[in-house]
């Protein structure tokens, strides 16, 4: 059995390991083989990035070698896929190698794409690469008075993320004691705060406590970077003196160039985690069209799903679990507290008083990471 | 209305039905239809407002075995 992992973010780092212990007898009799194939010989934990735009970590903590993450017995290489032949199991990849497989694992994640909106990547600053997050710190020490507003590309991955940034904003302003010079408005593309209702109606008095202005169906449509003037799909606009984006993501241009799924997302059963038409394909993490938050919790959760059918395929001969919708997500409050949102596909988040002791777990958890994504958390 | 792509939002609560139907509103042509299916009580309404307010059209918007089913065509 030819198991093949296209993908070495969080959710196939994960299902590589995971089914490399579930397996291991079947690998030492040469009755399965796992091989790995990534873009990258590194490996992220991309909600760092937040951190290093706050100047609370520096780029360099957010990395390890991928193939230190990685059991030994799984052949890994740093080879991205640029073709797949789905009808004839195989794929192709950048140096021209072909890999046959009986199993394959998509994991190939999502990307930011501001360009989507004229004037974004210009005139906003993100926090989505370790390069604009350093940037995004350096304006955000820069800054002495006027507006920063807060805009939300769609789709975008960590849901979570605008409302985390908000609260991390109005800490850090107000520990530069400047809170008081500097108007944080938050515009947001639905009729709410968040998307998750529950989140919503907590974070709503906490944004009128700190004096954050929002304004609800705000979709950005263009960036006029020369007069420093966001506007929306809805005919408003905004002037700001700092802007700070949640660009729009797409599923990863291999996909999109294969023809595997509209906008870079592959079509794939919410169940069992098989991509629509393909049942020895599985798909996880941020590549899916599910409406499921794309976030590495939630990878982390399919990946659980998708390594434990697939070694009961191998064992037994059939799958043996569904994904529920599973999603935990940590939300940092601002930068000594925090709370979370655990939801799935039938029951909504029941969220908590945000607490100091769930900012140190997650303070925890961004170490214990290196663990969990090795397959043992 | 056969021809609407189904955007299926039932059971979600994150992102949610209506960035669900945004998502797939900014992957649409202008002319498409758009179906969205949702179990969120509140999408009989806040699908309506947003779409009436950016300028797109409801074609129809009925709840039917607790699922609405909402059809909307992309105006610009």
């Amino acid at each position: 059995m030819r198991i093949l992992v296209v993908g070495g973010g969080t959710g196939g780092t994960i299902v590589a390991n995971n089914l490399a212990r579930r397996l291991s007898a079947e690998i030492r009799t040469r009755k399965v083989r796992i091989t790995m194939l990534s873009a990258s010989d590194r490996h992220m934990y991309q909600p760092g990035l937040l951190y290093v735009a706050f100047g609370q970590m520096t780029p360099d903590q957010l990395y390890r070698d991928q193939a230190s993450l990685l059991e030994e017995c799984i052949d890994f290489h740093v080879d991205p896929v640029e073709k797949f032949d789905l009808d004839h199991n195989k794929v192709t990849t950048k140096s021209g190698k072909v890999h046959e497989y009986d199993i394959l694992v998509i994991a190939t994640g999502s990307r930011i794409v501001p360009e989507q909106i004229p004037g974004m990547a210009e005139g906003a600053d993100t926090f989505y690469s370790e390069a604009s997050a350093v940037k995004m710190f350096k304006r955000l020490r820069e800054i002495e008075e006027g507006t920063v507003a807060v805009v939300v590309g769609v789709p975008h991955k960590c849901p979570i993320a605008p409302v985390e940034l908000i609260f991390g904003l109005h800490d850090y302003f107000k520990a530069r004691g400047i809170r008081d010079k500097i108007k944080i408005k938050y515009h947001y593309p639905i009729g709410r705060i968040h998307t998750i209702k529950e989140v919503a109606t907590w974070a709503k008095p906490e944004f009128e406590r700190m004096g954050i202005e929002y304004e609800t169906l705000f979709n950005v449509s263009e960036v006029d970077v020369e007069n420093k003037v966001v506007r929306s799909e809805e005919g408003t606009e905004t002037q700001y003196d700092m802007l700070i984006a949640i660009p729009p993501h797409r599923g990863m241009e291999v996909i999109e160039q294969n023809n595997l799924g509209e906008g870079g997302w592959i079509p794939t059963d919410r169940f069992k985690l098989t991509m629509n038409g393909h049942d020895n394909v599985y798909v996880l993490g941020d590549t899916t069209n599910l409406p499921v938050s794309k976030t590495g919790s939630a990878a982390h959760f399919e990946a659980e799903v998708v390594s434990e059918n697939i070694a009961s395929i191998v064992k037994i001969g059939v799958p043996v679990r569904d994904y529920d919708g599973k999603v935990y997500c940590f939300i940092e409050t601002g930068h000594d507290s925090a709370t979370y949102a655990m939801f799935n596909y039938q029951n909504p988040p029941d969220l908590k008083s945000p607490s100091k002791p769930m900012h140190w777990f997650k303070m925890a958890y961004n170490q214990m990471y290196w663990t969990s994504v090795r397959g043992l958390l | 209305m056969s021809d609407s792509k189904i955007v299926d939002a039932r059971d979600t609560f994150c992102p949610g039905p209506l960035m669900e139907l945004i998502t797939h509103m900014k992957q649409s042509n202008v002319g498409d239809t758009l179906e969205l299916l949702s179990t969120d009580e509140g999408s009989g309404a806040d699908v309506p407002e947003w779409v009436n307010k950016v300028g797109h059209e409801i074609l129809s918007n009925e709840k039917i075995d607790g699922v609405w089913h909402i059809k909307i065509r992309k105006a610009k």
